[in-house]
């Protein structure tokens, strides 16, 4: 009898072991750094990393472009995809948006007679063009077969070029107030947090979530369900696509100017944000809280060095690091559950 | 205890200990989180003989097969090697000690060669110290001919049946000079001539003095090839046996502790109209001029060979793969199905023949699993999942299923066979299907969830639905069906009522 009810509280202990969120590793994870960091202040810089609330704020708002294309890439690796093009469909974007904010103040602007437009237009423009450039991604995927890597990477290249050739290699200066208000203050978060917010709510509670993970699972199996596979993966890249593209119009009113070189490699620090926040390569597996959480560790990464006075240099070398680090304790983790 | 490699090195030396017993383990106990996969097991594999086991899926003899092969080390209790105890440290320690494991899974690359694949890791060298491929070659042909095999050792895998690539396996085993031999289901994909042929292996095999392990679910194969045999239940010994002192009656209930009274619970209902109706069925290149009618209540069953097109001609009904040509009606009307999702509109059911990789999504828990092709039209508002009402649903199709887990939100892959299949049934049943299409339904499932999925699928006869099982077991088909539709190189060959249909009527439609 004692060992039935000690095998019961085991299998008791257990079930409230499950019942922890996932996202508590690398929460954890996200604690020891700033902690690392924090000691590292006092002994060598002679101040508190933690302490300053301005410094937190820099933080998360130098991560929130990454945060919101992060949170597209996810649902994209959910699937078993991979999307390389958002870097560049960011810099496309942020040309294309700028072109319909700019003041008519400013002598040299692109198209003189769409000067003032209201905010809706540019913002609408910039989301819709990354959305378009994510359908594209989608249609390849489906419709050919080939390859997510390969089809995005056709993007990543041709959408580099397309923001290039938009003003022949000229930024667009000149934003109305109106727009540059978006990038000010506290606004780039808020958005962050507003679309991580909606797609997590998606992904938990909405048939489009319970497909994409289905998908990532196992293709097939989901095929033969009867879930429209092609449909859905078009709308996993458009939705990638069009959050790649708000990146882009918070990214050029942030800087108040655009140019075509925006973007360039934000692709893998979103990757890196959603493979550091638990989202498996292999696909079926991820939550938008894990990737809000590792948007965060990159940015405390970034900053805590800054705060160090390391070389930048150095910083580079480590994050490399600590990426592939996230996916080797991502593997083991999924080996130990196998056996 | 000695270490592994002093093992490899006392084989080596031709030194080898006389033991009674070639392989044998003791007290064994393995726990997984949550569960006793084995509780005080013991096993003896004698020299020269073939050893079964069986039991239940879940009943332990995969967890014990994996001790014995090196991939698991017992958390309790000792393995022993010819009277060493010895602890295996991976499943590359267990070949070079003389224990060679063929999985379910066939594990071949199927881009390299025959040779390739049985040499790797041991390909021979020229004095340059690159492959000498000649060398390669005279040795597989060589042992093909120990173990009369005709392949060319040339062919690249991926051109091989996979009766073929069983045998590549077999081979590569022997090649390792193994004493002893672990087979896990290994006729599962064979047909009877292929059978025979492994089964006249094996003989060889024993008669040279290598020990079997011989993992099965077929009562006949244990007494054609058995020598003796062990039941294992809920991860328990619970005996060994020679194989000629036992009835197959004896040794159900061994498996299961109680009688099943009934193997095939067929009932006779009324049969109402005809519900679906293919006429003139083509898929270019793969089956042709398939014709048949399921009516309300009805179970057809689909027979024939390996190969003969049985699932093509489901997937293609079920819009998998849709068809060249021909029309499908569904109660008179003609319907376009181009898609499983049109399949499912229509109120198709379709139960895939492979549970790992057309069916379970296996990183997803139960209730993930079962809930999948309902939300195609219920339990969606909005686009957002009623997760009470859905969850509910599914708690009591589990029940009513009998899925043995604690809770619904365990990982699929957890579970046993047949409690998957169970899983995979649920979720065809919540669509409420007036159509459902079964492909092996019972396919390496234990005897127990065998005669459980059989009783659901008479009840739903029995409800109106129209049947199609597709199954390679001939006592099933004629067990269950109404009907039978036998098929041969993508043709029907026959139709036979379940009054005429006998296995001799239905192999010579088959075979032809």
């Amino acid at each position: 009898m004692s060992t039935n009810s000690a095998a019961q509280a085991q299998a008791a202990a257990q079930k409230s072991a499950r019942r922890l969120p996932p996202e508590l590793n690398i929460f954890l994870v996200l604690v020891g750094i700033a902690l690392v960091y924090e000691i590292l202040g006092w002994i060598f810089v002679g101040q508190s990393f933690l302490m300053n609330p301005q410094r937190l704020t820099i933080i998360i708002l130098q991560v929130s472009v990454i945060g919101i294309i992060a949170v597209g890439v996810t649902q994209v690796i959910i699937t078993g995809g991979i999307d390389l093009s958002s870097g560049s469909v960011v810099g496309m974007t942020a040309m294309f948006t700028a072109s319909l904010a700019q003041a008519s103040t400013w002598p040299r602007a692109l198209y003189p007679s769409l000067t003032d437009m209201p905010v809706i237009v540019p913002v609408t423009l910039g989301v819709g063009v990354g959305l378009l450039a994510g359908f594209i991604n989608g249609q390849l995927i489906a419709k050919t077969k080939i390859p997510p890597f390969i089809a995005t990477l056709g993007m990543m290249v041709s959408a580099r070029g397309i923001s290039k050739w938009y003003t022949k290699g000229q930024p667009v200066s000149g934003l109305t107030e109106q727009f540059n208000f978006i990038g000010t203050g506290i606004w780039p978060v808020v958005i962050f947090l507003v679309v991580a917010v909606i797609f997590h709510i998606a992904l938990r509670y909405t048939r489009y979530g319970k497909f994409t993970y289905a998908i990532g699972a196992n293709v097939q199996a989901a095929r033969v369900s009867g879930i429209n596979v092609e449909s859905h993966l078009v709308k996993v890249y458009a939705i990638a696509g069009a959050l790649a593209g708000l990146a882009g119009v918070v990214t050029a009113a942030r800087a108040q100017t655009a140019q075509a070189g925006m973007g360039v490699m934000y692709e893998l620090d979103a990757i890196a944000a959603t493979v550091i926040g638990g989202t498996s390569l292999a696909g079926g597996v991820g939550r938008i809280t894990g990737t809000v959480i590792g948007t965060v560790i990159l940015g405390v990464m970034t900053s805590g060095f800054t705060f160090l006075r390391v070389d930048a240099f150095y910083q580079e070398i480590v994050k490399g690091v600590i990426i592939v680090a996230a996916v080797v304790v991502d593997v083991y983790r999924q080996k130990k559950r196998k056996t | 205890m000695v270490s592994p490699t002093t093992m490899a090195a006392v084989r080596a030396s031709g030194a080898i200990p006389n033991a009674e017993y070639l392989l044998s383990a003791e007290g064994v106990r393995k726990e997984f989180p949550g569960v006793v996969a084995l509780d005080d097991v013991q096993f003896k594999l004698k020299r020269g003989s073939v050893h079964a086991l069986m039991g239940e899926n879940g009943a332990g003899k995969s967890t014990l097969m994996k001790i014995l092969a090196g991939i698991y080390t017992p958390d309790q209790g000792e393995v022993l090697l010819k009277g060493q105890k010895i602890r295996l440290k991976s499943p590359l320690d267990a070949l070079e000690n003389g224990i060679a494991m063929i999985h379910q899974e066939l594990n071949l690359m199927p881009f390299m060669t025959v040779a390739e694949n049985i040499w790797i890791r041991r390909e021979p060298k020229n004095r340059f110290g690159f492959v000498d491929h000649g060398e390669m070659h005279r040795k597989t042909a060589e042992l093909f001919k120990r173990l009369n095999i005709a392949m060319d050792p040339e062919t690249q895998v991926r051109d091989l049946s996979v009766a073929n690539r069983q045998m590549v396996e077999i081979a590569k085993a022997v090649s390792y000079e193994s004493d002893v031999l672990i087979m896990d289901e290994p006729t599962s994909a064979l047909t009877e001539r292929e059978v025979d042929h492994l089964f006249t292996i094996i003989r060889d095999l024993r008669s040279q003095g290598i020990g079997i392990v011989y993992i099965t679910h077929k009562m006949n194969e244990l007494f054609e090839i058995a020598d003796e045999f062990s039941v294992f239940r809920d991860g328990k010994y619970i005996g060994t046996h020679a194989s000629t002192d036992v009835t197959r009656d004896d040794i159900i209930r061994m498996m299961v502790g109680r009688e099943i009274t009934q193997m095939f619970p067929k009932e006779e209902v009324p049969i109402g109209d005809v519900v679906l109706s293919v006429k003139n069925l083509n898929l270019k290149g793969v089956f042709r001029d398939v014709s048949f009618d399921v009516r309300a209540g009805e179970i057809l069953g689909i027979a024939g060979l390996v190969g003969s097109g049985r699932s093509n001609v489901a997937e293609t009904i079920f819009g998998v793969t849709p068809a060249t040509s021909g029309t499908i009606s569904i109660n008179g009307k003609q319907v376009n199905i181009d898609s499983p999702n049109t399949a499912i509109k229509h109120r198709m059911a379709f139960l895939t023949e492979d549970r790992k990789d057309t069916g379970c999504l296996l990183i997803l828990d139960i209730l993930e699993n079962m809930q999948i092709a309902v939300l195609q039209d219920k339990f969606v508002k909005n686009g957002f999942v009623s997760e009470g009402a859905l969850t509910k649903v599914c708690e009591e199709m589990s029940k009513k299923l009998r899925v043995k887990t604690p809770n619904l939100s365990e990982r699929i892959e957890n579970l046993s066979g047949g409690n998957q299949q169970k899983v995979l049934i649920g979720r065809w049943l919540l669509t409420n299907p007036r159509i459902l299409i079964l492909d092996e339904p019972t396919r390496g499932i234990d005897v127990g969830a065998k005669a459980e999925i059989h009783r659901f699928v008479t009840e739903l006869a029995r409800d109106g639905v129209a049947v199609i099982m597709i199954s390679s077991e001939m006592p099933e088909v004629l067990g269950m069906s109404d009907r039978v539709m036998v098929m041969h190189e993508g043709r029907v060959t026959g139709f036979l009522d379940r009054a005429e249909a006998t296995q001799v009527k239905v192999m010579e439609l088959a075979a032809q």
